[in-house]
Parts: C-alpha cells; structure tokens; sequence
C-alpha cells in the first residue's frame, strides 16, 4: 500500500512538472500575443468577443483535458 | 515570475497566483461538482477585479473546469444526462435575470457592495444548513449501525430530509417524469425547473455556476444521490456557464485572458478531484464542503471592511 501511494506520488509530481513546462510555454507564447488583440475585438466587435469567449474556453478546455488524462496514462503505464 | 497586465479588466496580476488559484478550484469542482465561485468571485475581487468582471471572469473559467470535471465522472457513471439538460433550460433563464440584476446595480453604482453583502449571506447560510443536515445524517447513521442494520455502501445515498423529498415526490403538478439513471421513480418537471431557475439567478448574480445552492438542492428537494448530483451539476453547469458567459462578454464583464489563466491551474486540479469523490461517502462529502463557502466570506469581509486587495 505504501508503495502504491509512494508510485502514484512520484506520478503526479512528474506530471505537475511536464505540465508545468507546457504551461510556461503557453503563458509566454500564446497568452501575451493574444491579449492585445482580444482587448481590441472587445473594443470593436463585442458580439465576436462574447462568441470568442466561449470558443476560446471551451477549445482550451478540452486540449487540456486531454493532455493531462495522456500525462496520467503514460505515467500510470509507465508505473504499473 | 513579474505580474502580467491583463489589459480588458485593467488590472495587473502574476499568473501563477491565478493558476494556483485554478488549481484549487479545479479541485473543489471535481470533488464537490461545484464551480467554486465562492471562492474564485471573492478571490479574483481581492486580485483587484471589480464585482462585475469578477462575476463575468469566474463564469468562464467555470466553463471549462465543469468540462474537464465532468468528463471525468461521466466516466464514472455519476451524470444522469436527462436531469441535466432539462435543469440547464431553468438555468439559463435564472441566470439572464440574475445578470440584469448585475447590470441594474452597475448603473446604480452600488454593485460592489449589494454583492458583497449578499453573498456574505448566502454563503453562510448554505455552510450552516449543512453542517447541521450532515451531522444529523452521520448521527443517524451511526445510530443504525449500533442497531445492526446495514451500511449504505457505493453510491447509495441517505439524507435527514428523506421524508420532505418524498413529499416532494408525491407532488402530482403535471407533466410528471421519471428519472432512472438517478433512480427518481416520479417527480414534476416544474419541481425541477423551480430548483434550476433558483440556481440560474444566484448564478448570474453572484457568479459561478451556483453549485453551492444547486448540488444541495438537487439532494435534498430532487432527492439525487450525492455522487449522482456532482457530476449531472457539472454537466448542466457547462451548458448553463456557456450561456452565462457569452451573456456577461456582452455587457463588457469578461475578461477572457484571466478564465485562460486560471484554466491551465484548474484542469488537473478538476482530474484529481473527481477521482477523490470515489473514496469517500455522500455525507461525508456535503461535510467536507461546509467549510467552502465560509473562506469567500473571510475573502469578502477582508475586502469589505478593510477595503485592502491582496
């Protein structure tokens, strides 16, 4: 049991730590180009921005999803 | 790492605290199918958001955390898709009202505080009923067990208010459906759209995807297993939060940069939630959420009375 908890711990401290090297990435890359923008379509086209809005989220949402459930495969199949 | 000006909201903010921040929201989320915008609302406030973009903000980033949350337990069997979609039609039409409630107030110029104090309210009503709902749920079945009668196991589901479900129950307001995936034989559609409108209009209001008042209602007035109503309130949390946000983007209340942010945090957080619901039973779940809804109130009264952001 003790080294079922220890494995999955080791697991999800690797997974925090590629997740966190893709998140830094995006912070950088994706984020800080995008703002600018984003803020001007808010400015000039409320309705896109509003559609953008739930686009953006709901796109982003499902890529991370899947991204973390591949991490917690490749590690947990790693593992066992 | 330096802040990072978020230029829609006017406001400068380091990402890590908003991924942290959506770490800890994601896991609330997994675990207690809610959005958390007790605390995100609150939170996002004290980052320096005014009550309106920290209502907007918050819908959003729900969205997405509901969509990685809810995944997880539709694979766990813990969403009944019919009850869900049925609530999100009730939602919308709450949440529309409770945001031109919002917009009311912003002409009024009074928004920051009428929501600061009804929130303080709700929050700390929803904590103290239950509190006192679980404790005598785990009371009595702790009763039930020096009596030797059988544990409730997996994701069966008792409550000290069985008997006011059941009256709620025989109500006969026509048209009457069942739902079998949450094993309701016979309930009034308006039962359910009553409890959804409600949820809608706190959820516009005060933001978030109102789980702090849905996922109780729907155990205690639906009479869904506590499992049950995590995960089918996360999936109508998707649709109605989708609504939500393009309505507040509209009125100017989103800043999108912000939910994206605080996505990144909350996508694991929302995984290692919804795997933790299986380890633990339906009371001990509504227990564990009381203390919840009392951090937003500490973060509200923080930024009430000393009008400080963190």
């Amino acid at each position: 049991m003790k080294d079922e908890a220890r494995r999955a711990l080791f697991s999800f401290a690797i997974e925090m730590i590629v997740y966190g090297f893709f998140i830094a990435g995006y912070f950088l890359l994706v984020l800080h180009l995008l703002g600018p923008s984003l803020a001007r379509i808010e400015q000039e086209h409320i309705r896109w921005y509003a559609l953008l809005c739930v686009a953006l989220i709901l796109g982003q949402s499902i890529v991370l999803e899947s991204l973390t459930t591949f991490i917690l495969r490749l590690l947990r199949g790693r593992s066992e | 790492m330096i802040a990072m000006v978020f230029p829609i909201a006017g406001v400068e903010i380091n990402p890590i605290y908003l991924a942290l921040l959506g770490f800890f929201i994601g896991l609330l989320g997994g675990f207690f199918g809610v959005g958390g915008s007790f605390i995100a609302g609150p939170a996002l406030r004290a980052f320096g958001l005014n009550w309106n973009f920290a209502v907007g903000t918050d819908l959003a980033h729900i969205v997405g955390t509901s969509v990685v949350a809810a995944k997880r337990h539709r694979a766990l069997g813990n969403v009944d898709l019919r009850l869900g979609l049925i609530m999100a039609g009730g939602t919308i039409v709450g949440a529309e009202i409770g945001a031109q409630l919002i917009q009311m107030l912003k002409r009024m110029g009074n928004v920051n505080l009428v929501v600061s104090v009804v929130s303080i309210v709700v929050y700390s009503s929803v904590s103290v009923f239950m509190i006192w709902e679980a404790s005598l749920t785990l009371r009595g079945q702790r009763k039930s067990k020096r009596a030797g009668q059988a544990k409730k196991t997996g994701k069966e589901d008792e409550t000290a208010f069985r008997h006011i479900t059941d009256k709620i129950h025989r109500l006969k307001l026509w048209p009457m459906i069942s739902l079998p995936v949450s094993g309701i034989k016979s309930i009034s559609l308006w039962t359910i759209l009553t409890v959804s409108f409600i949820g809608g209009i706190f959820s516009g209001f005060l933001g978030g995807g109102a789980g702090y008042i849905r996922m109780p209602m729907m155990v205690y007035v639906l009479g869904v297993p506590t499992h049950l109503a995590v995960g089918t309130d996360l999936f109508e949390i998707i649709i109605s939060a989708s609504y939500g946000t393009f309505s507040h983007a509209l009125k100017g209340n989103v800043d999108i940069l912000i939910a994206l942010v605080m996505q990144t945090g909350a996508a694991i957080g929302a995984q290692i939630g919804a795997i933790s619901t299986q380890y633990f039973a339906g009371p001990k779940i509504r227990l564990a959420f009381v203390p919840l809804p009392l951090i937003g109130v500490g973060l509200v009264l923080y930024t009430l009375l000393t009008g400080h952001k963190l």
